[in-house]
């Protein structure tokens, strides 16, 4: 899960971090109200878990309650893409946060390694741009140290890297001391990345973190109860919201052939293989190992709720699972729901002959049957059609990352 | 010979008297694997359909002699099961568990590392070696004994490979689930290594998906170490960054852990990479008969 930039702010404050002062607001009136208590200049700043939202537009500085009001108006409730086409995510709320007096941009993370099994602290002079583009075109600029999980991080072994970065040494070691903090916070609260880009340097020489991008390890959700209650309120996207509520692993995709599949890598690769046939999936759900028919029934209920579906994909191949239980969740799922879209199948693995069978038997209308993986993709493609025009639906979603 | 379990295992489970540790445990003995206990704190002394069970792993060790642990304990209490494990006495430990979180296994990683342990998993359907031994969740139906070492991130994907070469004619080794979260105690470099190895190994089939670098770790390690050929199928290229595909590790962050850099970096290092898994299995059968 991916904390809005306040919410990784509060955190940052609960350890000890410093953050600007600021108010979060979910109205143009509400930020109007927060600015003229947070005082002038203060910056308007749309909360979606994106980077690049400056140049997105949703960034502003205002100087008096009018300029408040004409920003917050224009943020509030756009649609923000991230620079690799992440999202759309609409802003629903802003962060009116104290203008700062900035001397210097600098950078600080701490981060898994998962190649090399650790955490990794990393500290650059030259802030407040991309840091993959820094790493690209220095590298030498981004000094990096690797943290021994099993023990706390010092701020005395935060000090080489810092000294090797090169920041100005009357902040030497108040920057040592913020990454020391950045690592305690990955240890409490179980964060597998974060970052702050800017950490500035105010004229006063105060370290401040001007921004907070924090990951939280989903699996660690049930030892955290105020993150547990963040994650479950930041699901807004209708279907992903009905797939929560129903144990379902869903993330809804920009398409129209809804695809649901056992497994993981397996749906990972239907999505793939629909792709290369030429269709656009509207979704990915993983119904899991031992898929029952009432899971059948929860998995074609989310899919059939996206009005941009025109056809669904089921790709099994049972091994806990069996395909007669997929074949009777089907023959249900059709008796209860009234499914206006066609059903493509593919069934293979344990008892695939008896769910064949049953679904043979059922005669139900508008399913068609294909042997193999490759087969179905072409066929619910062929059925699907072309998505609806790219501009209706998409930029009205307001789906968020979970 | 095969990898990671074989005639030699000795297998203990923890959890077998739970469901699904019951259920797989006896499956995997009936397949033919030495179920030698289960283990359950405060159940010694029991038994499941005549596997004695014990309070501790260790004592699954000192008194039936079991070599291999297979964890199937709910997630917030498996990283304590694994250390348990790791400091036992057995050589290797599966891990089926999913839902662990990533900082325990940050630190129950170096355990195993250091007590010199074998650790698969966790978030994996285990290994199976056809015609030995089953550990795990795997559906041995879909393989039969032969000449095919397959590594892989996912479970069904697995099954789905396995049965194309089935159905052509061919069989495996061993299949090696290591898991699809972002920390697993071994990665890809680990079990190809094992593979090489092997001499009842003459091609590795690996698996991988999105997120994180070890597949490309992996690409690089082929070149400079596996004289055996390798076939890859990669899955995730219609993936959306900053999105979790179902398993924890497979994500894109920022602009690593693509399914494209992963391909490119393998075909790089002369591996070849099907489209499908239908065309992966096509190629590995075509590479054996070549």
């Amino acid at each position: 899960m991916d904390l809005l930039e306040y919410q990784g702010k509060q955190l940052f404050a609960a350890h000890g971090i410093a953050v600007p002062g600021g108010e979060v607001a979910a109205t143009v009136d509400e930020a109007v109200a927060a600015a003229e208590r947070v005082g002038y200049p203060c910056a308007i700043k749309a909360q979606v878990p994106i980077g690049g939202r400056g140049k997105a537009g949703g960034i502003k500085i205002a100087a008096d309650a009018a300029q408040a009001r004409e920003h917050a108006g224009a943020i509030v409730g756009m649609d923000i893409r991230g620079p690799r086409g992440e999202g759309p995510f609409r802003v629903e709320r802003v962060w009116v946060e104290a203008g700062s007096d900035i001397d210097s941009e600098h950078y600080a993370s701490v981060i898994l390694d998962r190649g090399e099994k650790k955490l990794l602290a990393m500290v650059s002079a030259k802030g407040g741009m991309d840091i993959e583009a820094v790493a690209a075109e220095d590298p030498e600029a981004l000094v990096k140290q690797h943290i021994d999980p099993t023990r706390p991080f010092a701020a005395a072994e935060a000090r080489p890297i810092v000294d090797a970065a090169g920041l100005d040494e009357d902040v030497r070691e108040e920057v040592a001391a913020a990454l020391a903090k950045l690592a305690e916070v990955a240890m409490a609260e179980d964060a597998s990345l974060i970052e702050v880009n800017p950490l500035v340097v105010t004229n006063g020489r105060e370290v401040v973190a001007l921004d907070a991008k924090v990951t939280i390890d989903n699996n660690a959700l049930y030892r955290h109860e105020e993150l547990a209650a963040i994650d479950a309120a930041s699901v807004t996207d209708p279907q992903e919201a009905m797939a929560r509520e129903k144990g379902l692993v869903y993330v809804k995709l920009d398409g129209n052939v809804g695809i649901l599949a056992n497994g993981a890598g397996l749906c990972m690769s239907t999505l793939d293989v629909v792709a290369q046939a030429g269709g656009e999936p509207a979704n990915f759900l993983d119904a899991g190992g031992g898929s029952k028919a009432e899971a059948i029934v929860d998995a074609l209920t989310v899919i059939g709720s996206d009005e941009k579906v025109t056809a669904i994909l089921f790709n099994i191949f049972g091994g806990i699972t069996r395909c007669d239980e997929i074949a009777t969740g089907i023959v249900e799922a059709s008796g209860q729901l009234d499914l206006a879209v066609p059903l493509v199948v593919r069934l293979d693995g344990t008892n695939s002959e008896r769910g064949l069978e049953i679904l043979a038997a059922a005669k139900l209308p508008n399913l068609h049957q294909e042997k193999t993986m490759l087969d179905a993709a072409r066929k619910v493609v062929e059925i699907a059609g072309r998505p609806p025009a790219a501009d209706a639906g998409v930029s009205e979603r307001g789906s968020r990352r979970s | 010979m095969s990898i990671v379990v074989d005639n030699d295992t000795r297998l203990v489970v923890s959890g077998l008297t739970g469901r699904e540790g019951s259920f797989h445990g006896l499956r995997n003995r009936s397949y033919g694997t030495y179920l030698a206990a289960g283990v359950t704190p405060g159940k010694g002394g029991q038994d499941v359909e005549g596997v004695p069970v014990f309070d501790s792993i260790r004592e699954a060790v000192e008194q039936e002699g079991a070599n291999t642990s297979m964890i199937f304990v709910p997630a917030r209490f498996a990283a304590p099961a694994i250390d348990e494990a790791i400091e036992s006495g057995v050589h290797t430990v599966i891990a089926i568990t999913e839902g662990i979180p990533v900082l325990d296994m940050l630190r129950t990683y170096w355990k195993a590392k250091e007590a010199g342990v074998r650790l698969i998993g966790p978030n994996c359907p285990g290994v199976l070696s056809p015609g030995k031994a089953n550990v795990g969740i795997i559906p041995a139906q879909f393989f039969d004994p032969g000449k095919v070492g397959v590594v892989s991130k996912s479970g069904t994907l697995t099954y789905q490979i396995g049965n194309e070469l089935k159905q052509a004619g061919e069989g495996n080794s061993s299949i090696v689930g290591i898991g699809g979260d972002p920390i697993v105690g071994s990665d890809f470099i680990d079990v190809l290594r094992l593979f090489e190895a092997d001499p009842e190994t003459e091609l590795i089939v690996m698996v991988g998906e999105i997120g994180g670098d070890a597949e490309e770790r992996a690409a690089e390690f082929i070149a400079a170490e596996i004289s055996k050929p390798v076939v890859a199928y990669i899955a995730g290229f219609t993936a959306p960054p900053g999105k979790q595909m179902g398993h924890a590790g497979a994500i894109i962050s920022g602009s690593s852990g693509t399914a494209q850099a992963k391909k490119e970096a393998l075909e790089a290092k002369g591996v070849r990479v099907g489209e499908s898994p239908t065309e992966t299995a096509a190629i590995a059968v075509k590479a054996l008969r070549a």
